[in-house]
């Protein structure tokens, strides 16, 4: 299948952890993330599931540059993250991870269309581009009839996708989506997860992280976290 | 480091963001937090505009001075007779007007004498009641010589010279309650009636005339047996020769007690007026300049509320790809914006103030275009010292604490 969504090759790791540690200084030192090995591969739909306190945000965290390991190796897109400048992690997240949080975060004052665009900001691409490419991505998540209503106007269900469109835009090599349906009621939620699925039969990398076991079993590929480290 | 490195990692473009985009991204906080926005502005607004004001008004106060004084001339010279133990008994020697009128770059001189007369509205005033109306024999060439001019009727001439009339400055007019002469109402001085056949508008280069009835020197010997000692001589002199007439003329008026004359140059009282003006000018500046102060602090404040309420904002901006200075570049660009707002709201409230009181005083408008564009500047620099510390509080928030919630 020839992806037209994820620009990693199928197959390929596009994200790596190998032996990551993650300690936070304190008396004794907490160790959010202890020992964590695990490969996510071009195409993939992956549930990272845990409780709350397990360590699968600071996961997230990691696997989005959003924060570095105390020890071991992060690899996104073939970036080893310990190797890059904090500039040249912010351009690996402008290019080829792409966020979906709980809260949705869209600018409340702005139509549909300028938070997706938005996805694009950081890249460099003309106002002109950004705006055709969020157009097409509003259209993939079905919310071309709301592209020119402000986002507080929205349902929470619609502003997911938004978010979720906004994430896609840029084509990124992976997704990363913390509690994605979090602040969703069930058929919302449902119908979330049916866009996942659906986005990533069209070529996405996406990890969804969930406290919730029942999404977590829908998805292809689960990887429980507990204390820290991957269960079983 | 593993086999399979896909070809993607061989580079990494930059993240970037165009300086349209920064624009775009200041004005996100403005857009979404409108009332707060005009606020903070309000504070730059209300220093620029005091100080654009205080500029502006004391730039068209000097226009208009300059032009009085070019109006009024710096040439005319006032000889007037001391008074007081010591400096002389008010009366200047007989030959004196004509003894000034000799020097040679003196172009014309004109006399007043103080009569020891008082005028009334009618001869049934109380004798007590004179309203500080002093009552002056002049030449008839006094009007020409100060460069004044009649609001009504006409002034003093030859042909009035023998008859009982007398012309009011503005003031006396005033305090007697006429205002028109062309009625030809009668006045109470000195014990006769006198007709009114003029009222004279503000001498500026003599106040003194304004509060007195000028009856011409002739008249005031045949109707009020005034001798005509002149106390007063105004003196036009070229105006390249001032100061050397000047240095002569107290010794030429009197020349066995030429201390016991005083020579004034009445320019100078205009000129003076003028210099604490410009001393108020530098307080009320410094006072601007306080204003503009508090109004960065609050530009300042409002900054650093908003940085730490857009957390989330912040952190989402790092999350699709924003380098630290990206997201500093956003806050001091909204700082920047809202004190562009303030400099040129205040500018154009300074001018407008400027504009009406100059409107009220009958100046011309007249704000130096440093000033607005210093206004301007000044808003700015406040704006980006104001957005630097809330800015730099907003770039080292990292990612995760930005949006953990």
């Amino acid at each position: 299948m020839t992806s037209h969504l994820g620009s990693a090759p199928e197959g390929h790791a596009v994200v790596r952890l190998e032996g990551v540690v993650k300690e936070y200084p304190g008396t004794p030192p907490v160790r959010a993330v202890d020992d964590v090995s695990f490969t996510i591969g071009a195409g993939e739909l992956t549930a990272i599931v845990g409780p709350s306190g397990s360590g699968k945000s600071t996961l997230l965290h990691l696997m989005g540059t959003l924060d570095r390991p105390t020890t071991g190796t992060v690899e996104v897109a073939g970036h080893a993250v310990a190797r890059l400048s904090d500039r040249q992690l912010s351009a690996l997240r402008a290019r080829h991870i792409g966020f979906v949080f709980q809260q949705f975060f869209l600018l409340s004052g702005y139509t549909a269309l300028d938070n997706v665009a938005d996805g694009l900001l950081y890249t460099g691409a003309p106002l002109r581009t950004r705006r055709a490419r969020a157009a097409a991505a509003l259209d993939r998540v079905g919310l071309a009839h709301r592209r020119d209503h402000v986002a507080s106007k929205l349902s929470g269900g619609e502003r997911q996708r938004v978010a979720i469109a906004r994430a896609l835009v840029g084509e990124p090599q992976l997704v990363l989506a913390d509690e994605p349906t979090g602040n969703l009621d069930s058929r919302a939620s449902d119908s979330i997860i049916e866009l996942l699925e659906q986005l990533n039969r069209d070529g996405a990398t996406i990890a969804v992280i969930t406290h919730d076991r029942e999404i977590a079993e829908r998805l292809p590929r689960v990887i429980t976290v507990r204390d820290g480290q991957v269960a079983a | 480091m593993t086999a399979t490195t896909p070809p993607a990692a061989a580079r990494l473009g930059a993240s970037r963001l165009h300086l349209a985009d920064v624009g775009r991204t200041s004005v996100v906080g403005l857009r979404t937090r409108k009332l707060r926005a005009a606020l903070s502005a309000l504070g730059i607004m209300i220093g620029i505009a005091s100080m654009v004001a205080v500029l502006g008004l004391s730039e068209s106060s000097r226009s208009d001075l300059l032009a009085r004084l070019d109006r009024l001339g710096t040439n005319l010279l006032r000889v007037e007779a001391g008074m007081g133990i010591g400096r002389g008994s008010g009366a200047l020697p007989e030959e004196a007007a004509g003894m000034v009128a000799r020097i040679g770059p003196v172009e014309m001189t004109a006399t007043a004498a103080r009569v020891g007369a008082n005028v009334y509205r009618n001869d049934l005033v109380p004798a007590g009641e004179s309203g500080g109306i002093s009552v002056q024999a002049v030449s008839t060439n006094l009007l020409a010589t100060l460069q004044g001019s009649v609001a009504s009727g006409v002034f003093l001439d030859e042909a009035a010279a023998d008859y009982p009339v007398v012309v009011l400055g503005s003031v006396a007019a005033q305090r007697l309650g006429i205002t028109d002469a062309s009625t030809a109402p009668l006045v109470w001085l000195g014990g006769e009636w006198f007709t009114v056949v003029g009222v004279l508008d503000q001498f500026e280069l003599s106040p003194d005339l304004d509060r007195a009835a000028l009856v011409s020197t002739s008249a005031a010997e045949r109707f009020l047996d005034d001798e005509g000692v002149p106390s007063t001589i105004f003196v036009r002199t070229d105006p390249a020769y001032v100061d050397q007439v000047l240095a002569v003329l107290a010794a030429t008026a009197n020349p066995q007690t030429p201390e016991e004359v005083e020579v004034t140059r009445p320019s100078d009282a205009l000129e003076a007026r003028d210099a604490a003006d410009e001393a108020l000018t530098a307080l009320f500046l410094g006072l601007g300049a306080v204003a503009l102060l508090v109004g960065g602090v609050g530009i300042a404040n409002v900054m650093v509320i908003s940085v730490l309420e857009r957390r989330s904002e912040i952190g989402l901006r790092r999350a699709i790809g924003a380098t630290r200075r990206h997201v500093a570049a956003q806050f001091v660009g909204e700082a920047l914006v809202l004190s562009l707002i303030g400099g040129v709201g205040g500018v154009v409230l300074g001018w407008g103030a400027t504009a009406v009181w100059a409107r009220v005083r009958g100046w011309s408008v007249l704000v130096p275009p440093e000033a607005m564009l210093g206004g301007v500047a000044a808003a700015l620099v406040i704006g980006v010292v104001a957005g630097l510390y809330p800015a730099v509080r907003a770039a080292r928030m990292a990612p995760t604490d930005a949006l953990r919630n």
